[in-house]
């Protein structure tokens, strides 16, 4: 076993562990806690996986940006009176049994594709051809995504302001 | 890297979908729920990135990550801001108990 898989492994309990927090805590507060673990170890991973600017990536926007948001939103609306604030409409175990039904079948699906696997070779900086696609063969996407960003904030202001009548 | 094969980042895309799933299926909370998309958004980056490595299909899944990371973020923040206007008309973010379009 050598070491990356051994980091692997690691990076993987910590994701999935965290997921399992996100998922299962009965605090809306921890499960947002949680899900800071679930991002840094899937930023870890994009690294392990020689995606070097995309983990970075991953970090600034999602960790830096999306979670505390995130977080924003929960102080904003959690009732502290309020214990159970995060109640289950489908009930956990029918939600378990759909969920383990789901990734049974997804598990046996990928293990019975055959995949044509290369050799990845070693992990090089990636910055360099990220920057280059997105600014030649990616200009277009990358220009809408501009806009969809735009639309998005504005439309994200026009939503949560406050009604001023007259 | 030699022994890290594609299966082990498929298995866990999977796990971290499936939980996800499980999130946003019993969740109540309209944040709980934006978290579990959030989830599944994140198992669908590993699997970019991985079928982009073990294939040297060069930079296209790692750019494809970025902009689905990129309407995450759009989505995050329409989301939450449609959380909060709820909140504000209703007093709760039960999304079994906002089930009217007004009030």
């Amino acid at each position: 076993m050598s070491i990356t898989v051994v980091v692997f492994y690691l990076l993987a309990a910590v994701t999935v562990g965290s997921a399992l927090g996100v998922a299962f805590a009965n605090s809306i507060v921890y499960s947002a806690f949680a899900l800071m673990g679930t991002l840094l170890g899937v930023a870890a991973t994009f690294v392990l996986l020689g995606a070097d600017f995309l983990g970075v990536v991953q970090l600034l926007v999602y960790v830096g940006g999306i979670l505390v948001l995130t977080l924003f939103a929960v102080m904003l609306t959690h009732r502290i009176s309020d214990v159970n604030v995060s109640n289950r409409a489908v009930g956990r175990l029918p939600g378990l049994v759909l969920v383990a039904v789901v990734f049974g079948w997804m598990v046996r699906v990928a293990g019975r594709a055959h995949w044509v696997v290369k050799d990845p070779g070693a992990p090089a900086p990636t910055t360099y051809g990220i920057g280059n696609a997105l600014l030649t063969q990616y200009a277009l996407p990358f220009e809408v995504a501009s806009i969809v960003l735009l639309a998005a904030l504005i439309g994200a202001v026009v939503v949560s302001r406050k009604e001023v009548k007259g | 890297m030699a022994d890290l094969s594609l299966g082990h980042f498929v298995v866990l895309g999977g796990v971290l979908f499936a939980l996800g799933l499980f999130c946003v299926l019993t969740r109540r909370n309209a944040i709980g729920i934006l978290m579990g998309i959030e989830l599944v958004l994140n198992s669908a980056n590993i699997n970019y990135v991985a079928f982009a490595r073990y294939n040297q299909a060069g930079y296209d899944g790692q750019v494809f990550a970025i902009f689905v990371i990129m309407l995450a973020a759009a989505e995050a923040a329409i989301g939450l801001a449609i959380v909060l206007g709820i909140y504000q008309r209703f007093e709760t973010i039960d999304v079994e108990a906002t089930d009217r379009l007004r009030q």
